[in-house]
C-alpha cells in the first residue's frame, strides 16, 4: 500500500513537469516578456527603456532558458525558466503585480474558499444521492419520469442564472441575507448561507440524473434479486446493497474533486464578494496578472494529482477486492 | 459592379464545411440499413423530434447569420470617406478609379438584411419591452420651457398618433404577424412533404397535421407551427416596437438575442472539429497499440486534465489577447478580429476537452481488440491500419456520436461563464455571455432593468434544453447498453 502510494506520487513528477512546461511555453515563449511589458504599460508610445525597466522590476530581464553571460551552472539557473517556472516546485510563486507574496496570499485565501466549497460538496453529494435513490425507488412511475424531466431542465439552466436570480430574490427582495460580503468570525454564516444553497441547487440536476443511471444499472443485477428474494424490504435493498455497490463510481467522481475544493469557485466567490482563491483568480485574469494565473495553474495541477491518489486509496476502502500493488 | 461583396470569415467557412460534412454523413447513413436503424429510433422519439425541430430553427438563424457580405457604399458616401477610415488592402481609397464601387468596412450578414431595419433602430438608452416611452426621465425642451418627463422613443411605437390606440395596435400587429408566421410554417411543411414524397405529398402533409399525440413527426410538425406563429408575432411587433426592450446604449435586445445564436452554435459545433480528430486518433491508438504509445498518450491526457480547465482557457485567451494587441495589423475589420478570437476560443476549448473522449475510446478499444473478429483479422495478417479503419473505428462510432451531441449543451453554457470571467468571446461580439455580463449590473438599478437578462437566459435555456433532450434521444437510440436495458 505504502509502496503503491509512493510510486503514484513519483509518477506525479513527470506530470507536474509537463504542466510546468506547458505553462512556461504559454506564458514566456508564445508571448515574450517584451509583449507582456508592452501590454502592462499600455500600447501607445512605449519606450524601449520603459520596457526594460518593467522587465527588471518584475524579474523578467533574463534569457528564457540559456544565459550566455554567466558561467558554469548559472548558465542554466540564472534564467527565467528556473527562477519563474521551475521555482514553483518549491511552492515559491514569487510576487503578484501588486507586490504581494503569492504564496502567503494563497494561504490566507484558502480558508474562505473552503468555507463555501466544503459545505457545497458535502450537502450537494448527500442531496444528489438522496434524490437519485428516491427516483430509483419510484422507478418507472410518474415520480421518476417527472424527476428526470426536472433534472434535465435544471441542468439546462446557466449557473449564472442561479446566482443572479438567487441573489436577487433571496437577498434583494426578501432581504433574508446580505447580498455579498464575508467576515472571519462565526458571523460569516449569514454570508455563506445563500452561496452554499445556490451551489447545491445548481449542481443537483446533472448530479442526481447521473447517480440515478448508476443505481439503475445496479438494480437489475443478480445480487439485488437475491436480496429481494431473501425478504429484504426495497429500502434495505437500496441502502444496503445498491448504494454500497454504486460507491465505486461515486468515489471516482467525488474523491478526485476534494483537493480541488481549495481552488474555490470562480463564479460564486466573485458574485458574493468572498475573498477566496476563486475571486483571487478572477481578479488576476481581469488584471492580466500572469504570475498569479501561472501559480494557480500549478497549484490546481498539484491538487488534481493528489485527488487521483486519494481516489485510488478510497477504492480499497469501498471495495475490499481492490488491492493496490 | 455588385451591390455587395461577399466576405468569408473563417468561422463561416468552417461552419458551412461542417454542414456539408453533416449532409454527407446523412447521405451515407441513409444508404446503410444497419446505420440508419438507430436513427429511425430517434425519429420515433417525441422528445427527440421536438428538440430536433427547435435545434433546426436555431441552426437556420445561425447559418443565415453566417452569410456575411460588405454592402456597397453609395457613391457620394464613398467619396466622403476620408483616407484613414477604410480598411487597408486592395480597396483602399485613392487607388480606386472613379466609378468603381467601394464597400463598407463593417460586415453585415443575410440575417441583418432580413431583420432590416431592426439593427439600425437604436434608441438613446434603456426602454422597457414594447415601450413607447424611455425608461428614464430626461429634460425635454417644450413650448412651455423645459420639463422632466419620459421622452417618446425614436422608433418604439413612433407611428402611434395617440396613446389610446396602443393596446389595439399591439394586438393587431401580433395577430397579423402570427398569421403570416403560420402561413410560412405551413409552406415549409408543404415543401418538406413534397421533397420527401413527391407523389403523395398531400397525404403526408395531412398525416403530419392530423396524427395523434403518440406520433413523433406529428409533434414535430406542430412544434414547427407554434414556433412559426410565435416568430411571426415577434416579427410583426418588431417592426414598430422593441419587443424585448433596449439595452444601455439603446440597442434592440431581440436583435442581440438573434445574433447571439450564431456565437453559441459556433462554439458548440466548431469545438468538436478540434476534439474529434485528436480524441479519436489518440484514444484508439492508445487502446489498440498499448505499450509505450499507450503510456505516452495517457501521460498526455493526464497532464492536460490536471490543469484546471478554466485556468488553461484563461491563460491561453490572455495570451491571444496579447498577440492581438501587439499585431493589430493582421486584422482588417473589427469583425475579423472578433472572429479570430472566437475561432481561437473554439480551438482552446477543443484542446481542453478531448481528454474525456480519448479515455472512453481507449477503454472501448482495449475491449474490442481482444474480440474474435479482431484476433482473426490479425491472424490473417491484415495490416493494423486496416483493422483500425474497418473493425475498430466503426464499432466505436456510436461513442463518438454520443459524445458529440452531449458536448454541445455544455459548450453553450461554458461560453456564458467564460465571457463573464472575461476570457470568452471578444467584447465586441454579441453572445449570450456578453449580454448577461453587461446586463448583470443593471439588477442593482431601481427600478430594475430585467429584460435583457431575462431574454438572454430564456433563449439560452431553450437552446440548451433542446440540445440536452436531443442528446438524450440520440444516446438512448445509439448506446447498446440502454438498448439492452430497454428489452430487459
Amino acid at each position: 500500500m505504502i509502496a503503491y502510494i509512493v510510486r503514484r506520487l513519483l509518477y506525479a513528477i513527470p506530470i507536474l513537469i509537463g504542466v510546468n512546461l506547458i505553462t512556461f511555453a504559454l506564458f514566456f515563449v508564445v508571448n515574450t516578456p517584451d509583449d507582456m511589458a508592452r501590454m502592462a504599460l499600455g500600447m501607445k508610445r512605449v519606450t524601449p527603456e520603459a520596457i526594460e525597466r518593467w522587465k527588471a522590476d518584475h524579474g523578467y530581464d533574463k534569457p528564457l532558458v540559456f544565459n550566455a553571460t554567466q558561467t558554469g551552472a548559472s548558465k542554466f539557473t540564472d534564467t527565467i525558466f528556473v527562477e519563474k517556472s521551475a521555482a514553483m516546485f518549491a511552492f515559491d510563486f514569487g510576487q503578484a503585480d501588486d507586490g504581494r507574496d503569492i504564496a502567503s496570499e494563497i494561504a490566507s485565501r484558502a480558508g474562505p474558499s473552503l468555507a463555501i466549497a466544503v459545505p457545497v460538496f458535502v450537502v450537494g453529494l448527500i442531496t444528489m444521492i438522496s434524490v437519485a435513490l428516491l427516483m430509483v425507488f419510484f422507478r418507472a412511475t410518474y415520480v421518476d419520469t417527472s424527476g428526470v424531466v426536472l433534472c434535465v431542465a435544471l441542468m439546462s439552466i446557466s449557473a449564472l442564472f442561479y446566482i443572479i436570480a438567487g441573489q436577487y430574490v433571496v437577498a434583494k427582495v426578501w432581504r433574508l441575507v446580505p447580498i455579498s460580503g464575508y467576515s472571519g468570525s462565526l458571523d460569516a454564516l449569514r454570508f455563506l448561507l445563500l452561496p452554499v444553497i445556490i451551489g447545491v441547487v445548481s449542481g443537483i440536476g446533472a448530479g442526481a440524473r447521473w447517480y440515478r443511471t448508476l443505481f439503475l444499472e445496479e438494480i437489475n443485477r443478480e445480487y439485488v434479486r437475491t436480496a429481494r428474494a431473501k425478504g429484504l424490504s426495497e429500502l434495505q435493498v437500496l441502502f444496503r446493497h445498491v448504494l454500497r455497490n454504486g460507491l465505486i463510481p461515486i468515489l471516482t467522481a467525488s474523491v478526485a474533486a476534494i483537493p480541488l475544493l481549495f481552488m474555490g469557485s470562480l463564479l460564486t466567490e466573485s458574485f458574493f464578494g468572498i475573498p477566496g482563491l476563486g475571486s483571487y483568480t478572477i481578479d488576476a485574469i481581469n488584471h492580466q496578472d500572469f504570475a498569479v494565473v501561472r501559480s494557480m495553474v500549478f497549484l490546481g495541477s498539484v491538487l488534481y494529482i493528489i485527488g487521483l491518489v486519494l481516489t485510488d486509496i478510497s477504492y480499497t476502502w469501498a471495495d475490499p477486492r481492490v488491492r493496490l500493488e | 459592379m455588385l451591390p455587395f461583396k461577399p466576405a468569408l470569415l473563417w468561422t463561416d467557412l468552417l461552419l458551412f464545411g461542417l454542414v456539408l460534412a453533416l449532409l454527407l454523413v446523412v447521405w451515407y447513413i441513409r444508404r446503410h440499413e444497419h446505420l440508419a436503424a438507430p436513427w429511425r429510433k430517434v425519429a420515433m422519439s417525441r422528445a427527440g423530434m421536438v428538440s430536433a425541430t427547435l435545434l433546426a430553427v436555431f441552426a437556420t438563424i445561425g447559418l443565415l447569420d453566417s452569410l456575411h457580405y460588405r454592402p456597397a457604399l453609395p457613391d457620394e458616401a464613398a467619396a466622403a470617406v476620408p483616407a484613414g477610415k477604410t480598411a487597408p488592402g486592395k480597396d483602399a481609397p485613392g487607388k480606386a478609379a472613379a466609378g468603381e464601387t467601394r464597400y463598407a468596412v463593417e460586415l453585415r450578414s443575410v440575417l441583418d438584411l432580413l431583420l432590416d431595419p431592426l439593427p439600425s433602430q437604436v434608441e438613446t438608452t434603456y426602454s422597457a419591452p414594447l415601450a413607447t416611452r424611455a425608461f428614464n426621465k430626461t429634460a425635454i425642451e417644450g413650448d412651455e420651457g423645459t420639463v422632466r418627463d419620459y421622452p417618446r422613443l425614436k422608433y418604439g411605437g413612433a407611428h402611434l398618433v395617440d396613446d389610446s390606440s396602443y393596446g389595439g395596435d399591439i394586438a393587431t400587429r401580433a395577430a397579423g404577424g402570427a398569421l403570416k408566421g403560420l402561413g410560412l410554417g405551413f409552406a415549409v411543411l408543404a415543401v418538406l412533404a413534397l421533397l420527401l414524397s413527391p407523389r403523395r405529398a398531400v397525404d403526408r402533409l395531412t398525416g403530419w397535421l392530423a396524427g395523434n399525440g403518440e406520433d413523433a413527426v406529428h409533434c414535430a410538425a406542430w412544434t414547427l407551427l407554434v414556433v412559426a406563429a410565435l416568430g411571426g408575432a415577434l416579427s410583426g411587433l418588431a417592426g414598430a416596437y422593441h419587443v424585448f426592450g433596449t439595452d444601455k446604449v439603446g440597442q434592440d435586445v431581440l436583435y442581440q438575442i438573434l445574433k447571439s445564436i450564431r456565437t453559441a452554435l459556433v462554439i458548440g459545433t466548431l469545438t468538436t472539429l478540434v476534439t474529434l480528430p485528436i480524441g479519436v486518433v489518440l484514444g484508439i491508438a492508445a487502446g489498440y497499440f498499448r505499450g509505450w504509445i499507450d503510456d505516452l498518450i495517457q501521460y498526455l491526457y493526464t497532464t492536460l486534465n490536471s490543469i484546471p480547465g478554466v485556468l488553461l482557457i484563461a491563460a491561453a485567451v490572455l495570451m491571444t489577447q496579447v498577440y492581438m494587441d501587439t499585431h493589430p495589423e493582421s486584422f482588417e475589420t473589427v469583425t475579423a478580429r472578433a472572429d479570430f478570437r472566437l475561432l481561437f476560443l473554439c480551438l482552446i476549448l477543443g484542446i481542453t476537452s478531448w481528454t474525456g473522449l480519448a479515455r472512453l475510446l481507449r477503454g472501448e478499444t482495449l475491449k474490442l481488440r481482444e474480440l474474435e473478429y479482431v484476433q482473426a483479422a490479425q491472424a490473417f495478417g491484415v495490416s493494423s491500419w486496416n483493422i483500425l479503419g474497418r473493425h475498430i473505428l466503426p464499432n466505436v462510432m456510436h461513442i463518438v456520436l454520443i459524445a458529440l451531441v452531449m458536448d454541445f449543451s455544455g459548450l453553450v453554457l461554458a461560453e456564458a461563464v467564460l465571457s463573464y470571467v472575461g476570457v470568452g468571446v471578444d467584447p465586441s461580439m454579441i453572445s449570450f455571455g456578453t449580454m448577461i455580463n453587461s446586463a448583470r449590473l443593471e439588477m442593482a438599478r431601481e427600478p430594475m432593468v430585467w429584460w435583457a437578462l431575462a431574454a438572454a437566459f430564456v433563449f439560452m435555456f431553450v437552446l440548451v434544453l433542446a440540445a440536452n433532450l436531443f442528446a438524450d434521444a440520440v444516446r438512448d437510440a445509439l448506446d447498446p447498453r440502454t438498448r439492452v436495458r430497454g428489452v430487459a
